[in-house]
Formats: structure tokens, C-alpha cells, sequence
């Protein structure tokens, strides 16, 4: 049974100038516990993809399940509710909230899912210490470097244990050194059993994933499992 | 998210802005307190007011001589003794709506009793004082009938006199000296306090008409049965300036006045004149309402305003809680607590400078100052009401954002 399962996935915008095929009849099936690096162009469909194997869009035809839930059929209360519990985001600029400190930014997924505050106070800071960054729990986002905010944008990722993590170029606003210790994350991380697909550009960091799928023009051009290159683990972890 | 989660983190927010948000506040501020202000004036207006009906009696008309002219010289109003006893018993009897019509005389004097002596003012009265004025004894008994008509030299005490005369002992049936007139103590009146204009209403002694015009105050009644003024007293406000209409006609008729000769007397409406304190009062109120609505409103646009800042400001933001699970409806309540939270602060400051206004205009006026639990409660939940009817839309706008432009937006 895959995780992700798409039939004939179709997202059509309705634009000014008219119709644009965003992304045209995609099947795609995603194992539990696979790494998937997601690449093409920009305009290529992949983002598109994202957003709806991400519960953010709805398909315009095709079914799309995730971990055995047909989203299309989904309100947006529901989407918001598979959301919370099934995937975890990362985004390329973190997107921390910028008045609040890391625990409370891990915190937020399970603010929405109505865990109480004890639990929650603990499970964040369990995420924190999965991803090194324990001792800063209560830095703001203004005080950590890049790297660390991605960490805690991760550690906010997995904290409601979600069956997916979906990574949006997690890599593009960090330097090549700090890109590699993410990378290295997901690969410990994906090691666990934790799903990981992966959106990039940047082949580089395609190769870290163990399955490469290529998108151009709303197809898949390209799918093949390759032998990941294994991010270098520098030592100033923490 | 609960209810005091959403208000801390509304607090964060808008502290991360105090400035601004102190801002967008001081229309609720100024709104708020104008209401409280408002409210407090008004029933202190209102209390100024009731405590003159009060000490004055319900419903009640003063009827007083007019002035009379001697050899050119016009002596001001009360100077003839143009009204008597007739006068009153007339009016009583004829006029509809009338419940007592109680004449009097005044004067002052010194009171001895014992070794005491005490300066007081004495009315020469009826029985229908007591009825006119809303006032009786507390201890003893007033007149009886065969008393007045005899004008018999017995007194009551007003609470001043009797203590400042007596002490703690019980004056019933002693005696104190008006004049050298030996007047036999038979009640001391119930306590009165002060007046409106702050006179102690309780410094004073009565005895029977007749006592009074003969016996003590006499020179200016020299006619006989004439009398100082009419107190006239009503079943019904509205009977009041019908009533004097009637009692003009018939004055005019009994003392003889056609054509356009002056009336030698006047009639005025005692409730009329507690009732200008309070049409000012209602003016001020009034224009504090105006004041209030119209700054509620800017407050509540000025609130709209920020919030739709503050909504496009964070669109990342959004994006992220929607991204993470939140479901429009918790953005919405998210934006709407914020702004309600907003305009409730604004609401607790108003509080406290309109209470502070309130304060000076009740000093300045020197009525008490009146700021009810019901007025704070009022105000509070209108200043909620603001920020949730004025937050609604940038609420609404946050709650319908798509997640993925939302993320996207810089």
C-alpha cells in the first residue's frame, strides 16, 4: 500500500490569457519510507505537484490518496485537517513566526491540532533535541543563523509525527556547507522511516535521494531510484 | 486554539506594534470615555434633581406677592401682602388637580428654652404644609385642626433646633420662648438634611398660622388673613401647568385685576425649575453621546484599517497556520480576538479617563460623581462589539486567503 497514490492527476488554471495545464495526467505512487527528490524547470508542473500532494490545492481531475484518504473529496477544513496530522512542510525561507520563540514555533502544528499545552511543551522540545538544537529553545527566530531556523522549521515539520515531510527547496536559502547538514538531516531522518519527497532544482541536491522523478511540462519525463549520495556530516552540529 | 492562547498571542501582537496600536486605540479611548462621562453626568444630573424634588416635595407651585409700587418705587416681588388665607382655601377648592394649598408666613428669630437660645427661622403654617411639603413629624404630633383655626401657641421643632435647644433630653410638652411668647413644644419633624442650594432645612420651627401672624412674625401681615406665599401642591405633573393657568384666573378674578393691570402676584412651577438642571444636564449628555458614537466609529474604522494592514503584513503567516493546519475558521476567531482584544484595551483606557472627566465635571458642577458598575460594563462590551463588527471583514479577508499565494506572497 503506497503512501501516496495519484491517478490521473490534472490541475488546470483558468488565467487571463486562458487555460494553462499546469500538471496532466499524472499516476505516481510513493512507498512508505522512500526519499524522493521531485526536480524539473520552473513551470514544469513540480510545484503544482506539491501543492497537491501538500493538501494546499485540489486536483482539477484524478484521484490523489493520501495514507488512504481520497482528498479530492476533502473540504477545506478537512484538507487543513489532513494537513496537520499527515504532513509536515519546510520550506526554502523557514517561514518561522518571527515573534515567537523556536519551542513556539514547533509548538504551532499541535496548537491546531488541540494537544495541551504540557504535551505539546514537551513534544516540541523533543523535536528540538532530534534536530540539535535543545539548548535554543527559547531564541527567536532573529537569533538563530539559517541553518538552525531550518533545523527548527524541520523540528516544527515532525512534530505531529506526520506520515509525510514534503520539502519545498529546504536548501535555497542556505550556504553550500549548511545545505549539506539539512541534507544529512533528511537523509538520518529518512533513515528512521520518516517519508521525505523532496522539491528542488538543484541537482545536487537531487542526488542525495534515493528516488529522482523529473517533471517537465506537467509530465513525468523521468523516474529512476538511484544510489544517494550521502550528505557529509560536518561536526558543528549543535 | 483556546480562548486565552488566542488572547496572548493577540496581546504579542500587538505589543510587537505598541506604538501603532496605541494609536488605532484612541478612537475607542476617546469614545469610551465620552460614554462613561456621559452616563455619569446624566445620573448625577439626575440625582442633583431628584434630591431637589425631594426636599422640595413632588409637584409643587409657589405662589408669592407681586411687587407693589409706592410713590414710583417698585419694591421687588414678595414686598405686597396681597395673598391671604381665602386665597388658598379657594384655590384648594376649586381647582382640579389641587391636593394641598398651604399658606404660610416666615420670619426669623431667637428661640430660648431653659438657659439655651438659638437663632432659627419660624414658619407660621397649616396642615397642609406637611402634606405640600412631603414632611411630617418623627416624634409628638402636628396641629390639630382646632389649633390652627385658634392659632394656638404651640410649636414644632425642627431636628437642629430641637437638638441645639435640648440636647438629648425629650422637648415634648417644654416650653420655649419666641418673643417672650411662652409656645409649648408638641413634635420635633422628621430629619430633612440640606436643601439643593446646601441650607439646613432641619433650623427651623413651625407653628400655627395664626400663632405666627399675630403673635410673632407680624408686621408684615398687617391685613388680616394675609399671608407670605401659597405653597400649592399637585396630584400629577402634568396637572401642574394647566393648574396654574387656572390659578392665575382665579387670583385675578379674587383680587380684582382686569384689563392690563400687573398682576400683584406670581405662580412658579417648582418642578419646572429642577427641570432646567436637568435639560442641561440632557444637552451635555447629549452632546457627549454625539461625541461618543462619532468617535466609536472612527475607532472602529481606525481598527478596520490596521487590521487589513496588519492581515497583509502577515499573509505569510497565514499561509504558514493554514500550512500547518489551521482551518479558516481559526484564522478568522485569530484576527477577530485581536481586534476585539484591540479595541477592549482602548475600552479599559476610556474607562479611566472618562471616569477622571466624569470626576472634574461632577466637582465642578458639585453634584456627586456617578460611575456605575452598568456604565463600565456598557462600555466594555460596546468597545468589544466595535472590535468584532470592525475586525469582522479583515478576519474574514485573512480566513478566505489561499495557503499557497499566502506562502508565496514576500
Amino acid at each position: 500500500m503506497a503512501l501516496i497514490e495519484t491517478r490521473g492527476l490534472r490541475r488546470v488554471y483558468d488565467l487571463d490569457g486562458g487555460r494553462v495545464v499546469a500538471l496532466d495526467h499524472v499516476d505516481l505512487d510513493v512507498a512508505q519510507g522512500d526519499f524522493v527528490a521531485v526536480m524539473g524547470p520552473s513551470g514544469s508542473g513540480k510545484s503544482t505537484f506539491m501543492n497537491l500532494i501538500g493538501c494546499l490545492d485540489r486536483p482539477t481531475e484524478g484521484h490523489y490518496r493520501l495514507a488512504d484518504t481520497a482528498v479530492e473529496k476533502l473540504d477545506a477544513d478537512g484538507l487543513a485537517a489532513l494537513r496537520n496530522r499527515q504532513i509536515g512542510f519546510v520550506f526554502q525561507q523557514f517561514n518561522l513566526l518571527p515573534r515567537v520563540d523556536a519551542i513556539g514555533n514547533v509548538e504551532l502544528p499541535m496548537v491546531y491540532a488541540g494537544v495541551d499545552r504540557r504535551a505539546r511543551h514537551e513534544r516540541a522540545l523533543s523535536a528540538l533535541e532530534r534536530v540539535g538544537l535543545a539548548g535554543r529553545a527559547h531564541h527567536r527566530p532573529m537569533q538563530l543563523s539559517g541553518g538552525q531556523q531550518q533545523r527548527v522549521a524541520i523540528a516544527r515539520a515532525l512534530v505531529n509525527r506526520p506520515s509525510l515531510l514534503l520539502a519545498d527547496e529546504p536548501t535555497g536559502a542556505l550556504d553550500s556547507r549548511t545545505a549539506e547538514e539539512i541534507l544529512a538531516l533528511f537523509q538520518e531522518l529518512n533513515r528512521e522511516g520518516v517519508t521525505i519527497v523532496l522539491v528542488t532544482h538543484d541537482a545536487d541536491v537531487g542526488r542525495h535521494a534515493r528516488r529522482l522523478i523529473r517533471f517537465r511540462d506537467g509530465r513525468v519525463i523521468e523516474d529512476i531510484r538511484q544510489q544517494p549520495l550521502e550528505a557529509r556530516r560536518e561536526e558543528a552540529l549543535t | 486554539m483556546r480562548l486565552i492562547e488566542a488572547i496572548r498571542s493577540a496581546l504579542s501582537a500587538i505589543m510587537a506594534n505598541a506604538l501603532r496600536s496605541l494609536l488605532t486605540m484612541l478612537g475607542i479611548v476617546i469614545g469610551v470615555a465620552a460614554v462613561i462621562a456621559m452616563v455619569a453626568i446624566g445620573s448625577g444630573a439626575r440625582n442633583l434633581v431628584d434630591r431637589q424634588i425631594r426636599s422640595l416635595g413632588a409637584n409643587l407651585a409657589i405662589i408669592t406677592p407681586g411687587n407693589v409700587t409706592q410713590g414710583g418705587a417698585r419694591l421687588g416681588a414678595g414686598a405686597a401682602s396681597s395673598l391671604t388665607d381665602d386665597d388658598a382655601q379657594a384655590i384648594k377648592n376649586e381647582i382640579d388637580g389641587v391636593i394641598a394649598a398651604a399658606p404660610f408666613v416666615q420670619g426669623g428669630t431667637q428661640v430660648v428654652a431653659g438657659g439655651n437660645n438659638w437663632a432659627t427661622r419660624i414658619y407660621g403654617i397649616d396642615n397642609d404644609w406637611f402634606e405640600a411639603r412631603e414632611w411630617d413629624v418623627a416624634v409628638g404630633r402636628n396641629f390639630d385642626p382646632e389649633e390652627i383655626r385658634r392659632g394656638d401657641i404651640v410649636v414644632i421643632l425642627g431636628q437642629t433646633v430641637a437638638r441645639n435647644l435640648f440636647g438629648e433630653d425629650d422637648p415634648i410638652d417644654q416650653t420655649v420662648r419666641v418673643r417672650n411668647v411662652p409656645f409649648r413644644v408638641i413634635g420635633v419633624m422628621a430629619p430633612k438634611g440640606q436643601s439643593a442650594f446646601g441650607q439646613d432645612q432641619d433650623d427651623v420651627i413651625f407653628v400655627p398660622l395664626d400663632a405666627g401672624r399675630r403673635r410673632v412674625i407680624g408686621r408684615n401681615y398687617a391685613k388680616d388673613g394675609s399671608v407670605g406665599s401659597i405653597f400649592v401642591k399637585f396630584a400629577r405633573e402634568e396637572e401642574i401647568e394647566p393648574g396654574i393657568e387656572l390659578i392665575t384666573r382665579l387670583l385675578q378674578q379674587r383680587h380684582r385685576i382686569v384689563g392690563d393691570q400687573e398682576d400683584d402676584f406670581s405662580i412658579r412651577n417648582l418642578t419646572e425649575i429642577a427641570n432646567t438642571a436637568s435639560a442641561s444636564a440632557n444637552t451635555l449628555s447629549m452632546l457627549l453621546a454625539a461625541v461618543a458614537a462619532v468617535s466609536l466609529l472612527v475607532g472602529g474604522i481606525g481598527i478596520m484599517n490596521i487590521m487589513l494592514v496588519s492581515v497583509t503584513e502577515r499573509t505569510r503567516e497565514i499561509g504558514l497556520r493554514l500550512a500547518v493546519g489551521a482551518r479558516p475558521r481559526d484564522i478568522l476567531s485569530q484576527f477577530l480576538i485581536e481586534a476585539t482584544t484591540l479595541s477592549t484595551i482602548g475600552g479599559i483606557l476610556g474607562i479611566a479617563l472618562g471616569a477622571t472627566v466624569a470626576y472634574f465635571v461632577a466637582q465642578l458642577a458639585g453634584w456627586p460623581s456617578l460611575i456605575s458598575s452598568e456604565a463600565i460594563a456598557v462600555a466594555v462590551g460596546f468597545s468589544a462589539l466595535v472590535g468584532i463588527f470592525f475586525g469582522f471583514y479583515p478576519a474574514q479577508r485573512a480566513a478566505k486567503l489561499d495557503p499557497i499565494e499566502a506562502l508565496r506572497r514576500e
